[in-house]
């Protein structure tokens, strides 16, 4: 005891246990405030956007045309656009980020090239969306002559969502225990055949999940949007099935802007009376999709995972 | 285009296993040579179409860093802006000639330290408080941090940034503007730095739990068994085990607030001047592409340099990378001795 203490008397030894307990309790204090804190912001922030919103949230708000210089305008086409380029995005990007996912985690030898090539999917993932939307309007608007249009769009916002889903996918694949892995090659399986019956399916709350946050996540971007699928919404007709025609709500050639666009446009640029009253609705109608989005992934992917393991 | 191939080559697959299987009951003799081919091409099948999505999406980028560079320098070799005085001109206004060269006055520092600023205040905002319920959510309740804190902060980190922006705008501006007392309009670098750090802040948190999580029990353990309270216990062993983690997952944070155009671009007042006070309308790289691409004529010089701020960004953004990969290294090496 008197080699450990150095010599202390068992006063000062007492003294600074009592400084140590009481800089615990200091410490454990100042982490509680934080994340009380925290807490309410965040808790102000989705009241503060969803109740002062809500009133504004009419069916006449949520259907109608946006006005460009009077008020009482509303975002119907902009929820169109929003989905529209939601559901191509993903349809382009769910085959393409799982199969850049199986390859890595199955496929790839482990070497200098694979460390290069996930070295590259990790840079698209921190290219500022921004960069990613003037790649795109120089590429697909410019050079390729799409014209700011929702497919210009949908491939930048792929882009913007590639990375995220490839790493979600890639951990959710090599989350499976490798004896199941091992079963299925022993079973004389090619590797194909265990990625496609064994893996995905296990993995599949997991991929789920991925999915439907970066979709919300997609849902909400604007930076890549601005200069690819433009900042106008014409006036659109949802039952006009013609492709070629621009009046088509199907159109993909056809300028598109967004929920999350139209909040900057009409704050940054608009010269419309309401701009306050339509900013606060189509930012609680983005808000209230956030949150589904979040909730439902969480849902369904419990719900996958309790079906598939049977648990 | 891909999902209907791929949809196709599903159905090669089910007809390749069905006639393998066809085979052995028929057969055994059979069943060796029909299945062993249909096998080797299936493997082949799948590193094919996996590769293809590799390279795709590789192309892609290789693109993007290409023809962002081509279009960013010709400000420099077509148009013969030097490297010195975009880099470090403190005047930025394409429209006026600068008798001394014949050229438009582009200097890009008024953007550069605008993005810097905010960027450095909204981490060193953000960081502390992140980190700090990072520790509560793993050191101290885990029950509730697992279950109420952490899908709360998912929430926030899916947030959209123009929402972030549009808060910024209807209340931090006119808190500044009305309640601080230092005058102005309540746009500028402060007003940004407070949305960003809003922003990062559940970005830092979500990766300091993992990094914080990744930490073994048994360091736990071990010095709380020496005699250590919860708080020498955290801040002597855990917090330096995940050192490099936390760093990460900080740089990753300062990658997001760098690179943000929108929210910041609502808030900050877009004044292309060199910021003097956290209070006056500024403007970073972000915020001025966002204002002017549309604005300027594409191939001109005033669009060229444009691009030249996207390549900026694009090579900060590179260089955050490399410092990930060079602390992830020097950690690894630490842990292994």
């Amino acid at each position: 005891m008197e080699t450990m203490n150095h010599g202390a008397t068992i006063e000062q030894r007492k003294a600074q246990i009592a400084k140590s307990k009481r800089s615990d309790k200091i410490a454990t204090g100042v982490l509680t405030a934080i994340v009380v804190l925290i807490s309410v912001v965040l808790v102000a922030i989705v009241g503060y956007i969803i109740v002062g919103g809500l009133p504004h949230l009419s069916w006449d708000f949520l259907t109608s045309e946006s006005e460009s210089f009077r008020a009482g305008g509303g975002i119907g086409p902009q929820i169109f656009n929003s989905f529209y380029l939601l559901f191509l995005t993903m349809l382009v990007s769910i085959p393409l980020s799982l199969g850049a996912a199986i390859y890595l985690s199955q496929y790839a030898p482990q070497n200098k090239v694979t460390d290069f090539i996930k070295t590259i999917i990790e840079t698209l993932s921190s290219l500022p969306s921004i960069v990613v939307g003037l790649f795109g309007y120089l590429l697909f608007v410019l050079y390729f002559g799409w014209g700011f249009s929702i497919l210009s769009g949908a491939i930048a916002l792929t882009m913007f969502n590639l990375p995220i889903m490839v790493r979600v996918i890639q951990q959710s694949l090599e989350a499976v225990p490798a004896y199941q892995r091992d079963a299925g090659l022993a079973l004389g399986l090619t590797r194909w055949e265990t990625t496609l019956h064994i893996l995905i399916p296990e993995a599949l709350a997991g991929i789920i999940t991925g999915i439907i946050l970066s979709a919300g996540r997609v849902y909400g971007e604007a930076a890549a949007l601005i200069y690819t699928a433009g900042q106008t919404a014409p006036e659109i007709d949802l039952l006009n099935f013609d492709l070629t025609d621009p009046r088509s709500a199907w159109n993909v050639m056809r300028p598109a802007e967004t929920l999350a666009v139209h909040i900057w446009k009409v704050n940054s640029e608009g010269v419309i009376p309401d701009i306050d009253v339509v900013a606060a609705g189509t930012a609680a109608f983005l808000m209230i999709c956030v949150v589904i989005f979040n909730i439902a992934a969480r849902f369904i992917g419990g719900r996958i995972h309790k079906k598939v393991t049977a648990q | 285009m891909g999902y209907t191939t791929q949809g196709a080559f599903f159905k090669l697959i089910q007809v390749n296993v069905v006639n393998s299987v066809i085979c052995l009951k028929k057969d055994g003799k059979m069943a060796k040579e029909h299945s062993l081919i249909p096998k080797r091409n299936l493997e082949w099948l799948g590193i094919i179409l996996t590769g293809v999505c590799i390279l795709l999406t590789i192309a892609l980028v290789f693109a993007l860093i290409f023809m962002v560079a081509k279009q960013g320098l010709s400000t420099f070799f077509v148009d013969g802006v030097s490297f010195t005085d975009f880099l470090f001109g403190p005047v930025w206004n394409p429209s006026v000639t600068d008798p001394a060269t014949g050229l438009p006055v582009v200097g890009a520092l008024p953007m550069i330290a605008g993005s810097f600023a905010v960027t450095l205040l909204s981490t060193v905002i953000a960081a502390p408080l992140a980190i700090g319920a990072a520790i509560f959510v793993v050191e101290i309740a885990p029950g509730f941090g697992k279950k109420y804190f952490q899908p709360a902060i998912e929430l926030l980190v899916g947030i959209p940034s123009v929402v972030y922006g549009l808060i910024g705008l209807t209340i931090i501006v006119k808190f500044v503007r009305d309640v601080l007392p230092v005058g102005g309009t309540g746009y500028g670098i402060f007003s940004g730095s407070i949305v960003l750090s809003m922003m990062i802040l559940p970005t830092i948190t979500s990766l300091s739990i993992d990094a914080l999580s990744s930490v073994p029990q048994s360091y736990r353990q071990g010095a709380l068994a020496l005699g250590s309270t919860r708080w020498q216990m955290i801040s002597q062993v855990v917090l330096r085990a995940a050192l490099p983690a936390l760093m990460t997952s900080v740089i990753l944070g300062m990658t997001r607030a760098f690179g943000e155009a929108l929210a910041v671009q609502m808030v900050i007042g877009n004044a292309a001047i060199l910021p003097t006070s956290l209070f006056q309308p500024a403007s970073t790289l972000t915020s001025v592409l966002t204002m002017g691409m549309g604005n300027t004529i594409f191939g001109s010089l005033e669009n060229n340099v444009l691009w030249s701020l996207a390549l900026l960004l694009m090579i900060m953004s590179l260089i955050f990378i490399v410092v990930i990969h060079f602390i992830g290294k020097k950690g690894g090496l630490e842990q292994s001795r």
